[in-house]
């Protein structure tokens, strides 16, 4: 395998574009960010900001018509996966890139054997005999923690609760020991204790096999606990994006500043809660200038006229703002000379 | 528990059972579910909720968090037990005469997508409880409605649309003017932000707040967010598998929990801060919450629960106030040994006290 400069995977001004009765969505709207082999990437946004377009655009699983990737590239292992046969982009669908999606009740067949179905990924990507597949099946139940496997792999979907279902799934996913692990709002759907078994499994696998992760959340406190790096979007953009570290100590972004303080801290005193006024735009009819600037405290008259600059605040990090040295500096960061 | 005096409702005994069938002489003659299956989705519920407070209510789903919130407004029939409001018991109340207590009392929905008829306008919705109970008419009641959308944060302008055009924040805060047009004293707020993105639950938590402070209200908060509740909630209670665990003040139960299945629960909940995350050590429970039907017997929380010992299986522990004001159901805990962490292997200093059931 090559490894290019350590990344796993480059993302480089991707659009994905949507065509609605309401004109053209721009769901995924010129981003680009890499991931290093090995770490864990966090993509935060609201609902329709666009991370999850953003990962159905790098497997190639998004529904067209209505939606388009119009332009950019997905290098992945050093080449393209936007250039790539339908044919060769199946093999690396569930084979190189696996995915883990929210709701674990609709991602398995109801029809099927739990068996069959993690079966199914080995033989189809790994040449697997039926028997090999089967004693696999089982060791990767085992390996997700599905208490007596052997007896358990040949029950069917409903007979699991919603943990062990995204267990399933998390097995089924790495059943071909993939690369990368796309993760969409893998806990979402779950109890909290649940979720603190699923994270912590997703933790453990990912140590042991050295894959790389992609994580989409909602929840800034599962970002804290699992990734190394995190991107912010906001409206089909990358708002902000820093080692995880960075982020929450020095935000550089008001959008993000506001997230992060409409968030109740357990751990801190009660008193009114922060809250970003107004509502999230519609992509479909979005205003010149900022995106956020009429939610936004400190917009002035350019940020409603003119479109932000990507400004570089640190080594890792960037802010897509007008003012983003000033808010950067206001908590509390040093802008090194770049 | 405290004096009723201060409490505007009273909860005693509530319980909640749904009858699944089986157990029935045909049964026993097909051989199809010869064992009487029964969800005891609350059993033996008893708490004060004090004027003006917000009492959160949390648990995982299944527990009969919203099964209890349903079934204080009878909007669930309850098996057994008492709600005492206004000293009337409204367990017992006729149809009418709870009609008639419906308007101090009510509720808003998780779902905010699901609760609003899509064939009324947000006039039409607002307005309905006010005409139920002729609390205005013409005039008057178009002016009411306005001004509830004010309350709430919305535009008087929107009276004539239909829910779909609003986002789900709007929504919710629609469901909110419907329930506070008759002017309550009480609402039972079940999930109201689990569907809404995080910027809007904030707007919600405050509006919610800002609301209770001028019209005086007295909340029921359930959800399974616990930062929602730490942060909405006066107290807490805590539920599992049908029965309260744990009662406190919420920054309490955060700092301090005593029981068990509490003390997971809060470790479980990720914080948005990741030193802390990282220097955190969670309390992993092992395995699912174990179905309502037939749960386990004894302290339901045995099977999960890392401190459970032999009798544990046997005794169902009853909620003592183990310190001032915090009230936990654990045998192995009592007000002269109430950390479990300090107490001796095998050792149950709270079960003298108990019954065997």
């Amino acid at each position: 395998m090559t490894i290019a400069n350590g990344n796993l995977l480059e993302v480089k001004n991707l659009r994905t574009y949507f065509e609605t009765e309401d004109g053209i969505v721009k769901a995924v709207d010129d981003i680009s960010f890499q991931l290093e082999r090995g770490e864990t990437l966090g993509i935060v946004g609201e609902s329709g900001s666009g991370k999850s377009v953003t990962n159905l655009s790098i497997i190639r699983l998004v529904p067209d018509p209505p939606g388009k990737i119009v332009s950019g590239e997905v290098i992945f292992n050093g080449s393209d996966l936007l250039l790539l046969p339908n044919e060769a982009i199946r093999k690396i669908r569930g084979r190189r890139i696996a995915m883990i999606f929210q709701d674990p009740m609709t991602s398995l067949n109801p029809f099927m054997k739990i068996s069959r179905q993690l079966m199914e990924m080995t033989q189809l990507h790994l040449g697997h005999s039926k028997s090999q597949a089967y004693s696999h099946a089982i060791r990767m139940l085992e390996t997700v923690g599905i208490p007596d496997a052997r007896e358990r792999a040949d029950n069917y979907p409903h007979e699991f609760s919603g943990g062990m279902r995204q267990r399933v799934m998390i097995a089924m996913a790495l059943s071909c020991e993939p690369e990368l692990l796309i993760a969409d709002e893998p806990t979402t759907a779950l109890d909290v204790t649940i979720q603190a078994q699923i994270l912590e499994l997703i933790k453990k696998l990912k140590s042991e096999t050295g894959t790389s992760v992609i994580l989409i959340t909602h929840d800034l406190g599962v970002v804290a606990g699992m990734t190394d790096h995190v991107i912010v979007m906001y409206a089909g953009k990358i708002f902000e994006q820093a080692r995880t570290k960075e982020l929450f100590a020095l935000p550089g972004n008001p959008y993000t500043k506001g997230l992060l303080k409409s968030v109740p801290d357990p751990t801190a005193l009660q008193g009114k809660l922060y809250q970003i006024p107004g509502l999230p735009p519609d992509v479909a009819h979005l205003k010149p200038g900022c995106p956020f600037a009429p939610r936004c405290d400190s917009a002035q008259d350019i940020c409603r006229r003119e479109f932000p600059p990507f400004v570089q605040l640190n080594a890792d990090h960037y802010s897509l703002c007008h003012f983003a040295r000033e808010v950067y500096s206001e908590s509390g960061g040093a802008t090194a000379a770049l | 528990m405290s004096a009723a005096e201060s409490a505007l409702l009273s909860i005693r005994d509530l319980k909640v059972y749904f009858d699944l069938g089986g157990g029935g002489p045909l049964d026993k003659l097909f051989g199809t579910n010869p064992v009487k299956r029964v969800v005891k989705a609350v059993d033996g519920v008893s708490i004060d909720i004090y004027k003006g407070e917000t009492l959160g209510l949390v648990g995982e789903s299944g527990c009969g968090k919203s099964t209890l919130g349903r079934a204080i407004l009878r909007l669930i029939e309850p098996t057994e037990g008492h709600v005492f409001y206004q000293d009337r018991d409204l367990a017992d109340l006729s149809s009418r005469q709870l009609r008639e207590q419906r308007r101090h009392l009510q509720i808003i929905f998780q779902d905010p997508y699901a609760s609003l008829n899509p064939r009324m306008t947000v006039g039409q919705i607002v307005g309905e409880p006010l005409e139920t109970f002729r609390l205005a008419r013409g005039r008057e009641a178009e002016q009411r409605v306005q001004e509830l959308l004010e309350t709430v944060g919305l535009s008087k302008r929107f009276v004539k649309r239909y829910p779909h055009e609003f986002s789900g924040g709007q929504r919710q805060r629609i469901g909110i003017a419907r329930a506070l047009a008759v002017d309550p004293d009480f609402i039972v707020a079940d999930e109201p932000i689990s569907a809404l993105d995080v910027s809007i639950q904030a707007q919600i938590m405050n509006l919610l707040e800002k609301l209770r402070r001028e019209k005086n209200l007295t909340y029921l908060f359930i959800s399974h967010d616990l930062r929602a509740i730490r942060h909405v909630s006066d107290r807490v209670a805590v539920m599992y598998l049908g029965k309260l665990v744990e009662i406190a003040d919420a920054k309490t139960i955060y700092d301090e929990p005593l029981m068990p299945y509490t003390k997971a629960l809060i470790s479980a909940v990720p914080v948005p801060d990741p030193q802390v995350e990282a220097a955190r050590q969670r309390i992993m429970l092992e395995g699912d919450v174990p179905s309502p039907i037939n749960p386990p017997a004894g302290c339901r929380f045995h099977t999960r629960c890392p401190y459970a010992i032999e009798a544990c299986r046997e005794v169902v522990p009853q909620l003592v106030e183990i310190k001032p004001a915090h009230f936990a159901a654990c045998i192995r805990i009592s007000p002269a040994q109430p950390h479990i962490e300090d107490v001796p292997p095998g050792a149950a200093p709270g079960l003298d006290k108990e019954q065997k059931v």
